[in-house]
């Protein structure tokens, strides 16, 4: 046979790849750092005039599946003259191996140095990725802190839902953007390109400056801020002139003119989701009031129908995966759910095509999109969401479900053949006693009850999921205070007693929870000023890595190191976490603009210690939370009243002529 | 693609004798199940055109039965060891084919197991290379020739090497680069046929 021949890459200058490949048999899961999916994209370096890298700070298996990175990346890279490359997370067994060999944080696709870039794009779903954010500004060879960096490195920015307060962060990103990136990031392009070309005038603060121009980029150093000699802010005012009082969140309107991503990447890896997954809405005015997501992403955009039926046909062509996830904050709520999800059933029937719709909704109505979606007779999993265990905590959330609306609807999910529902709840909410737990199992008690007189059958089984209440910036819940890891154990600890207190029905109840450690450095970290980054500093010196994976997560480590540094800012953990704010505190986020009034929320907040509910704005009178007028931007809904056409099978052999370059 | 029946669906894939993680290989095989009959040459072009770069499909004909794995009865191997002199090695590989036995030990799936690493081995031979691969310049590097027979439980070319430590004390002083050159059935000259063969001759192309 033929001669041994050298891999056919193409041959990039800057590659690290001649270093990395003799690290690779020596580390887990190699495929992770190789590249190459299909939908991935490698461009020509020097033609570019402006190179993003683009990171989610966690690994492969986690970060390939995130749609605001493949969405990013797909948009920068149809610009003609813009280059955008991927870097996840290393495990420690690589970053070990790359410390000793000098190899620095690389891009998959093309195996190019991160520090070479224009743009370090860092996209935060959680918090519990900043070490991981240190881990590879410095494996890169960029400076720790923004303020050493030179007009050599990058501009590293931070994205996502932990953007919308970048405090704990600051003093390690040069910039932030709130909300949607599809445009803030070809706005960026934009004043960097024009900068480049002009010959870099005034370094690298010239481009930061321009930057926090637009008034939509928080650029942190040009804020200062003043604390009250009880620890708490005083004030966070701009530097210097020209620089904003308040950075406004973006907002993508007309989801229909964004249809991203159309080439959705195909992991060479094991991932935690193999599926294509298209938003079939953003935004959600259901107004739990724990819920960060809902609170700034307002105002509610539908895709239409079509547009979602055409992503998913030519997603799949692309792709070839065999499942299709409909998201959104709220699956159900879609003006069209009933046409989208009877036409794409039809669509796919007698294929392989798999689609689910992630439901939180507790309605009969969930459970007949359930039964359309499984026609192909693959049943998805069942999951409802009453999130609080008694009546008059789910009203202190805003979460309007009755006791009945949840039995009645997991009961027809029984009669319909589902022998296993699961059941989201979370503990530690303001104003929680031992009493609105413990409801909970009286609750999955009544379930299996009802459902086993209805089913005639003992096979049925609920799952009850037990999350640890985090209050996030933006909400009404950013005043509340949290409550222990001792309290949160031993709520859980009594309610897994009162579940099993029922031998019969306690069989058929699983049950599973976090513990409320990691919820606390959660909840520091969320709510953190910009005192807290020496706290992230210290934990990462110590060893900190890959805090949102259990076996990772050192709890001691963050209470140690918070013990260390905060109290020469006369403040500590308790501080951040336990104590609850009040009115007139300024809080860290607030120069931030959510678009969110902070009048209503803490009227909001007020209405949940009254145990009072807040109706969606889709369907009554608008409440005045303030982000349409202060956004200027307006709900998109349909109803459309088109419909999805049968599709023609497509056959043969399909050759992709751009798949890969 | 044809699937197999049940709950959730696999694609109909089997692996002759993959090779394993962190070795690159030149050579090899697998078969596919297919709904209907298509043209194996698109079929090479539409596989090759999904797969990374690096991963190329260069061959496919339409199986005319007898299972793939029978075919694959041997393999040829080359393992580059930067950092050791054709010397040092030769005299390795002179203890160990001189040994009737050399007893190694890997874990596999069913925990650590000791096996013979020596009788598999059909032919091994010292190559001395022609050029110093670009990346090492002035380190010496020996390369070792192999051919493996295909036994339970496979002996791999990291076997190999444990044997050579174990008859020699041979210690590579960094990782050695693994590339299988070929594999397929075994001639009586000691050979490595293409075990695609069988297929291609008077193989209908196209199907029925």
């Amino acid at each position: 046979m033929s001669a041994p021949s050298t891999t056919p890459r193409s041959a990039v200058a800057n590659s690290v790849w001649p270093r990395l490949e003799p690290l690779l048999p020596q580390i887990a899961k190699p495929i992770q750092y190789v590249g190459g999916e299909l939908g991935a994209v490698v461009k020509d370096w020097d033609t570019a005039a402006v190179r993003w890298a683009l990171m989610y700070p966690d690994a492969y298996e986690v970060g390939l599946p995130n749609q605001g990175v493949q969405i990013l990346y797909e948009v920068l890279n149809e610009q003609p003259d813009v280059l955008a490359e991927r870097t996840y997370a290393v495990w420690p067994d690589l970053e070990r191996l790359m410390r000793a060999h000098q190899v620095p944080q690389f891009t998959i696709d093309a195996h190019r140095p991160v520090r070479d870039f224009d743009v370090f794009g860092v996209s935060f779903a959680t918090e519990l990725g900043y070490t991981n954010l240190l881990t590879a500004i410095d494996l890169a060879g960029i400076p720790l802190l923004a303020a050493d960096r030179s007009d050599a490195d990058p501009v590293v920015v931070a994205g996502g839902h932990a953007a919308f307060n970048p405090e704990p962060i600051a003093a390690f990103v040069d910039a932030a953007v709130l909300g949607d990136g599809e445009e803030a990031v070809l706005e960026i392009t934009t004043i960097v390109r024009e900068w480049k070309a002009e010959g870099s005038p005034g370094g690298r603060d010239e481009l930061l400056l321009r930057l926090a121009r637009t008034e939509s980029v928080y650029v942190p150093r040009f804020y200062d801020v003043d604390y009250l000699p009880d620890g708490r802010i005083q004030r966070v005012v701009p530097n210097r002139p020209d620089v904003p009082f308040r950075v406004h969140k973006r907002t993508t309107m007309d989801l229909d003119a964004w249809p991203y991503p159309k080439k959705p990447l195909v992991p060479l890896a094991e991932t935690v989701h193999e599926r294509y997954a298209v938003e079939i809405f953003r935004g959600c005015t259901r107004g739990c009031r724990f819920c960060q997501a809902g609170m700034i992403t307002r105002p509610v955009r539908e895709r239409s129908i079509t547009t979602v039926g055409q992503m998913v046909r030519e997603g799949l062509e692309f792709s070839g995966f065999h499942e299709v996830g409909l998201l959104s904050l709220s699956s159900a709520d879609h003006s069209e759910i009933g046409d989208m999800c009877s036409g794409l059933a039809q669509q796919y029937e007698g294929t392989n095509v798999s689609l689910s719709l992630p439901s939180t909704r507790v309605d009969a109505f969930n459970i007949d999109l359930a039964q359309e979606l499984a026609r192909n007779g693959r049943r998805t999993g069942l999951t409802f969401a009453p999130e609080g265990g008694s009546e008059r905590i789910r009203k202190v959330i805003n979460k309007m479900v009755s006791k009945e609306d949840l039995i009645r609807t997991v009961v027809t999910a029984y009669t319909n053949g589902w022998r296993q529902v699961k059941l989201y709840f979370m503990c530690g909410l303001p104003t929680e006693t031992d009493e609105d737990v413990l409801e909970i199992a009286a609750m999955a008690h009544e379930v299996i009850r009802a459902g086993r007189a209805a089913t005639g059958s003992r096979d049925i089984r609920c799952t009850v999921s037990i999350g640890g209440f985090v209050p996030k910036p933006h909400t009404p819940f950013q005043w509340a205070a949290m409550a222990r890891p001792e309290v949160i154990d031993n709520r859980l600890r009594l309610l897994k007693q009162a579940v099993n207190a029922d031998r019969s029905l306690g069989r058929a109840i699983g049950f599973r929870y976090h513990d409320g450690e990691p919820s606390l450095i959660e909840g520091l970290l969320s709510r953190g000023d910009r005192r807290v980054s020496a706290v992230i500093r210290r934990v990462w010196e110590n060893g900190g890595r890959f805090d949102g994976w259990s076996e990772h997560f050192s709890y001691q480590r963050w209470v140690e190191a918070a013990a260390e540094v905060l109290p020469d800012f006369g403040v500590d953990l308790d501080w951040y976490t336990t104590r609850e704010r009040d009115e007139l505190e300024v809080l860290p986020w607030d120069h931030l603009d959510s678009g969110l009034d902070k009048d209503w929320l803490w009227q909001d907040w007020q209405d949940a210690l009254g145990e009072y509910e807040q109706e969606d704005c889709r369907w009554t009178p608008c409440f005045d939370c303030g982000v349409c007028p202060a956004m200027d931007t307006e709900i998109q809904i349909g109803p459309t009243g088109r419909k999805l056409l049968p599709l023609t099978p497509v056959n043969g052999l399909r050759v992709p002529s751009d798949a890969q370059q | 693609m044809a699937y197999s029946q049940g709950f959730t669906p696999h694609p109909k894939i089997s692996y002759a004798s993959a090779a394993p993680t962190g070795v690159a290989s030149e050579a090899e095989y697998l078969e596919i199940g297919l709904r209907e009959s298509v043209d194996p040459a698109a079929l090479r072009a539409a596989l090759d055109a999904a797969l990374s770069p690096g991963l190329d499909v260069l061959d496919a004909v339409v199986a005319t039965g007898g299972s793939l794995v029978d075919r694959i009865e041997a393999a040829h191997w080359r393992i580059e060891l930067p950092g050791v002199t054709p010397d040092v090695l030769r005299a390795a590989v002179t203890a160990f084919t001189a040994a009737d036995e050399v007893l190694v030990e890997r874990m596999t799936k069913q925990g650590r197991r000791t096996f013979d690493a020596r009788a598999a081995v059909i032919d091994v031979d010292v190559v001395v290379p022609d050029e110093t691969p670009s990346e090492a310049v002035a380190v010496p590097c020996a390369i070792l020739e192999l051919v493996v027979r295909q036994v339970t439980p496979a002996v791999r070319p990291d076997d190999v090497l444990s044997g050579l430590r174990v008859v020699a004390d041979l210690e590579p002083p960094v990782s050695p680069r693994v590339t299988r050159l070929a594999q397929g059935t075994l001639t009586a000259q000691g050979a490595i046929a293409d075990p695609l063969d069988a297929d291609r001759d008077g193989a209908v192309i196209g199907g029925h």
